[in-house]
């Protein structure tokens, strides 16, 4: 991915920031910036999430795209935040440990690298709960 | 809106076709569509071209162009279009066809799809490919398509019991298929243990539970079904023709288990056939992954949700069984060139419906369905085709 693209991104991936719609109460994340349900008629604004969710669903990915290829076999899960919205991350925890309804927080993590002299990617891991991030 | 009918249909061979281009392949599947058809290029009134990505694969777009010059229809500045939406631009390249058609602006209209995939190492592809989820929020925390599938096969699992096995069966029945098929990729026989003991490539989807990586073009004639019979003896009806649209992020999706998108197509698809999903006779469906077949079976509503495993295991989509599904051996075994792939699944009803699909033809064949799915579920067509109108 292209430096602006990522660096756009920013607060969004390091600090869990997405929207919420005050008029219908919706939490988004990954940050929307139309409300899916009020449309236009939606009130948009900035909402950190706390981090907390848990395990919809898993899979260890043993085969990955170019920049990813180091990092396996690692753990690929959707994750429910507390709040409402799903997203896509990984978690950091025992292979053996992972499982659907597992208690997750999120964690600052490396996500991946372009090359020896490339960029660095950044952003929201999660791990298990009982565990300090 | 008028009646459409499929008037010729063609095929290259799918597999690792390191010896031909993808302008090569498509012309030698237009060609074969156009004669089997037996309609003159100067007939043409366009062409439509399904192609996911051209760009990242052999490095071309306009593709379009490309083709309209390589028919040699350029001369005739008949209009092409490229049509893409990842894994289903083949089924939305035919729809457009379909469309320009029963809208009357065009009578003769040839749809095709083709990819050139081989061009490229694996690493490549597989990043093309994950470029039909979301890159920013998908592909960038890891996400690769055998891995997204694979999260809806391990909740499918928690969920309903489906098993390792179950999801094997999906794919020893489509290579059995596929051993019919002189033009898929993969014509051997292979076994529940030959899949669950291959490598693992996201947990629990192993290497014989994906499609492959695949060179291949196929094309149809289509034309209003009032003139179909000046072409063909046997032409086919299109009796439906319904896309829909889902969350691009499987992340997003209300049940990670359904493909919502499958679902409003084939309703929209029966309510237009007045048919039912009890009517289909047999059925191509997207079987990128042995799970996408199970899914698949489900959401179309051939069986109840969660009883897509159960119901393979038991032969009912086998060839005898009592709904077919993929008798060409499906994206599994015949090969998934992923713009040709929508089309290609015409192309397999048309032979069956006609009666010339050999030695995997399925016995009084009247209806067919053909499914095909961008993405983990962000666009879904779905078709149903019939020998009367």
């Amino acid at each position: 991915m292209s430096v602006p693209r990522f660096w756009r991104r920013l607060k969004n991936l390091y600090n869990l920031i997405g929207t919420h719609c005050e008029k219908c109460g919706g939490f988004f994340y990954p940050p929307r910036n139309m409300c899916p349900k009020c449309r236009r008629n939606g009130i948009i604004n900035p909402f950190k999430f706390k981090g907390a969710g848990v395990v919809v669903t898993y899979t260890i990915v043993h085969t990955a795209a170019k920049d990813y290829s180091k990092l396996t076999p690692y753990i690929l899960a959707i994750i429910k935040l507390d709040e409402g919205p799903s997203l896509t991350s990984q978690v950091i925890c025992d292979h053996s440990q992972i499982h659907i309804g597992m208690r997750v927080k999120s964690a600052f993590r490396k996500l991946g690298e372009e090359s020896d002299k490339g960029m660095i990617y950044y952003g929201t891991k999660f791990v298990p709960m009982e565990e300090k991030a | 809106m008028r009646d459409v009918a499929i008037i010729g249909v063609g095929c290259t061979e799918f597999g690792e076709l390191w010896d031909k281009s993808f302008r090569e392949l498509f012309v030698e599947a237009g060609v074969s569509a156009i004669e089997d058809a037996n309609v003159q290029g100067g007939k043409i009134d366009a062409l439509y071209v399904g192609n996911m990505s051209g760009g990242r694969f052999i490095e071309q777009e306009h593709l379009g162009a490309l083709i309209a010059d390589y028919s040699g229809l350029a001369s005739l500045n008949v209009p092409s279009t490229r049509v893409e939406a990842a894994c289903a631009s083949g089924g939305l390249a035919l729809r457009q066809g379909i469309l320009a058609v029963a809208s009357g602006y065009h009578d003769i209209v040839v749809a095709g799809g083709a990819e050139k995939m081989t061009d490229v190492g694996v690493e490549t592809t597989t990043d093309a490919l994950a470029a039909a989820a979301d890159r920013e929020w998908e592909g960038i925390m890891g996400a690769t398509f055998p891995g997204l599938y694979a999260m809806i096969a391990k909740l499918h699992m928690h969920k309903y019991g489906t098993t390792q096995e179950q999801l094997a069966a999906v794919a020893v029945k489509n290579h059995h298929n596929g051993t019919m098929n002189p033009k898929a990729q993969f014509q051997n026989e292979i076994s529940i243990e030959t899949v669950i003991n291959s490598l693992m490539v996201a947990d629990p989807l192993r290497v014989f539970d994906c499609s492959p990586i695949t060179d291949g073009a196929s094309a149809v004639v289509i034309a209003p079904a009032e003139i179909a019979r000046k072409y063909s003896d046997t032409p086919i009806y299109v009796k439906a023709s319904a896309q829909a649209s889902g969350t691009i992020s499987l992340h997003d999706r209300p049940d990670i288990t359904t493909v919502d998108a499958t679902v409003a197509a084939a309703k929209w698809a029966y309510k237009m056939a007045k048919l039912k999903p009890k009517d289909i006779g047999f059925a191509e469906v997207h079987d990128c992954f042995t799970i996408a077949e199970i899914c698949a079976i489900e959401d179309l509503g051939f069986v109840k949700k969660g009883e897509g495993g159960p119901a393979t295991e038991s032969g009912m989509t086998a060839l005898g069984g009592k709904i077919p599904i993929n008798p060409s051996g499906g994206l599994k075994a015949c090969g998934h060139p992923v713009g040709a792939t929508g089309v290609k699944q015409a192309v397999e009803i048309t032979l069956q419906l006609r009666g010339e699909a050999g030695k995997r033809q399925i016995n009084g064949a009247e209806i067919g369905l053909t499914h095909n799915v961008g993405g983990s579920g962000g666009t879904a067509v779905v078709h149903i085709f019939g020998r009367e109108k």
